[in-house]
């Protein structure tokens, strides 16, 4: 019950406990890589679109310039400053480093969804599925854990003991916790429509373009996740907690040397797994595009699944890419705008329309019954959202009666 | 929507859709392929120094240590001593005994040169050199006085490219003395070993003719 894999129910031998431990292993070690790719290819496309060169020097086309980094941040002194809280110090960076891992290891990254298999795959002789873990509790280990890297990003601000930091994790804690509501209730939303947490249940539940919870859910929600998740990730507009122009370094100005790189890696980690997220919730992870009976064949056979994960993570990717090329860093008080003011709320009466939709279709009501309901439920919606924008708009003029900037 | 504008922008900046690179290639010297190009240095960059000689081999430093009191990173180091009568190494009384010029911390604001009566010390086009411990990045006399050649002595961290070692002292013949257009094209400066005296610049509206128009990035 604890484990819905295939892998693990009944019977469970020491084959399949070799299993998991390859798949461990594999993943471990792919998203390390990966994390390495990441970078570079962030690099390169973020060069592109500064009319630069981006590196170019080590290994072909600078693959290897990511290693060459690391290599030098790992060989560099590591200083503990003075007033630093020692212990938490040293701790914060795992904290960051390690959910990071972790929340990977929900994502369905390939399988075989075709005719009911359900993305079960048969490796050395075991049915089973190709992700780490598919927990029932699913995204929500991943909310969990994505919650957690705040603490790493807060505690490390709040040890070094110096100013800027503290600063730096100040706005983090505030930003993440502020976004972490957007962002739960826009995946609410999917939960409704698949009926279950999942990773893998969500995703077989996307056969069709038609099923895709970005169709499903009608793209809203996709968008305030899309937008959540960058504040999450402290990317690009939304990276106010290493703003390097008003607060030095932001919440790592304090590490260097292989803490700093843990840091580091557990950004770009976070990126990729936030992507494969959004695929996963919104786009069908390894589902092929197919509408209707038509697929968009691809002849690559067991790495069908793989193939469209990938293409479909690369996307988001380079999204996240264009978006830090693009956007100028928002001010503090237009973040908390946007993320309370706007998409909680957008977020919430989406979430309450779509469970209405949802409750009269259960109770069976005809087409136009439920086109009734829907319209009032709009005015309904809509009028509070009126209300919502009076509300602010009388604080806000008490506050500039006051004599508040903003 | 002057957002998705936004977007527009930086999406057509990828060579793929026709943006520009403005940036050159920098290979560093580490390998000698085609893409190992240079691009020619400005008549007036500050590179590493040179002590220069008269054509009949003299030494053009008096020890006056003018460079070294006038150098604001305070990484210049002279002695004078008396020249020997029978054998003096410069014309004049007293020669530069001891000089030396340490870039882990000069800063190359080419003051210096601009203190120095003699016209001795010069700064070359060079500015890739890396040591990599700190008495190579300590030059004595030994490396900086150029050799009988008139050319620099090329160390074996230097990146030295072809012709580099012509221009050692264009800062001495860039700007007309005084700032006064009357001097234009006017010779002020005594020989160079193996260079003999350098021509004079071209005078200002010549020179603005010739120079290469700032690239604009076209779209």
């Amino acid at each position: 019950m604890f484990a819905l894999d295939p892998l693990l129910i009944d019977n469970v031998t020491w084959g399949d406990f070799g299993v998991v431990a390859v798949k461990v292993g594999v993943s471990f070690v792919v998203l390390l890589v990966a994390t390495m790719f990441m970078v570079w290819f962030e690099r390169k496309v973020i060069a592109g679109m500064q009319n630069r060169i981006g590196p170019n020097k080590a290994g072909p086309f600078g693959l290897l310039q990511t290693l060459a980094d690391g290599t030098k941040l790992f060989f560099k002194e590591d200083l503990l400053p003075e007033k630093a809280d020692r212990f938490v110090f040293r701790l914060a960076p795992f904290l960051a480093f390690v959910p990071a891992f972790l929340a990977f290891c929900i994502i369905p990254v390939g399988g075989d969804f075709t005719d009911g298999n359900n993305g079960r795959v048969r490796l050395f002789g075991h049915d089973t599925l190709l992700q780490l873990a598919d927990p029932p509790i699913g995204m929500l280990l991943g909310l969990a854990l994505s919650s957690i890297a705040v603490y790493g990003i807060m505690l490390a601000g709040w040890s070094s003991g110096s100013k800027y930091p503290l600063l730096g994790s100040v706005r983090a804690s505030a930003q993440m916790v502020s976004y972490e509501a957007a962002l739960g209730l826009s995946v609410a939303t999917v939960f409704l429509l698949a009926g279950t947490m999942s990773t893998n249940g969500i995703v077989v539940g996307q056969e069709s373009l038609r099923n895709w919870n970005i169709v499903a859910t009608g793209v809203v929600p996709f968008i305030i996740f899309l937008l959540a998740a960058t504040a999450e990730l402290n990317r690009p507009p939304f990276d106010l907690v290493e703003a390097e122009q008003e607060l030095v370094g932001g919440f790592n100005t304090e590490y260097s040397s292989i803490r700093f790189a843990l840091f580091f890696l557990a950004e770009f980690m976070n990126t990729m797994t936030m992507s494969a997220i959004i695929v996963t919730l919104f786009l069908g992870g390894p589902q092929p595009i197919s509408v209707g009976d038509w697929t968009l064949e691809v002849p690559l056979g067991p790495f069908t699944g793989t193939f469209w994960f990938l293409l479909k993570v690369l996307i988001f990717l380079y999204v996240y890419i264009w978006f830090r090329a693009t956007l100028p860093r928002l001010r503090y008080d237009q973040l908390m705008d946007l993320g309370w003011k706007l998409l909680i709320p957008v977020a919430l009466a989406w979430f309450m329309a779509l469970a209405g939709l949802k409750v009269a279709q259960d109770a069976g009501w005809s087409g136009g019954a439920q086109a009734i309901g829907m319209v009032v439920g709009a005015v309904i919606l809509i009028g509070c959202f009126g209300l919502l924008r009076l509300a602010v708009r009388a604080s806000s003029r008490g506050r500039a009666e006051e004599g508040a900037m903003f | 929507m002057g957002l998705l504008e936004g977007f527009a922008i930086t999406m057509r900046q990828h060579r793929l859709f026709g943006g520009k690179r403005i940036t050159n290639e920098y290979s560093g010297g580490r390998s000698r392929d085609e893409h190992d190009q240079k691009e020619a240095k400005p008549e007036r960059l500050h590179g590493r120094h040179v002590l220069n000689r008269y054509e009949d081999g003299m030494e053009k430093c008096i020890g006056c240590e003018l460079c070294a009191g006038v150098c604001p990173a305070k990484c210049i180091y002279v002695r004078g001593k008396d020249n020997d009568p029978e054998n003096p190494t410069s014309p004049g009384e007293r020669f530069g005994f001891v000089y030396e010029i340490n870039y882990l911390r000069c800063i190359h604001c080419d003051l210096c040169v601009e203190a120095c009566p003699t016209e001795a010390i010069t700064e070359s086009k060079l500015f890739e050199f890396s040591f990599t411990n700190r008495t190579d990045a300590i030059y004595t006399k030994t490396e900086l006085v150029v050799g009988d050649d008139g050319k620099p002595k090329q160390m074996p961290w230097e990146d030295w490219r072809e012709g580099d070692d012509l221009h050692t002292s264009a800062w001495m013949r860039a700007t007309a003395p005084s700032g006064s257009a009357e001097f234009e094209g006017q010779v002020g400066w005594s020989g160079e070993l193996g260079y003999g005296t350098r021509t004079p610049e071209p005078a200002q509206p010549e020179r603005d003719a010739q120079a290469k128009t700032v690239k604009a990035i076209q779209r």
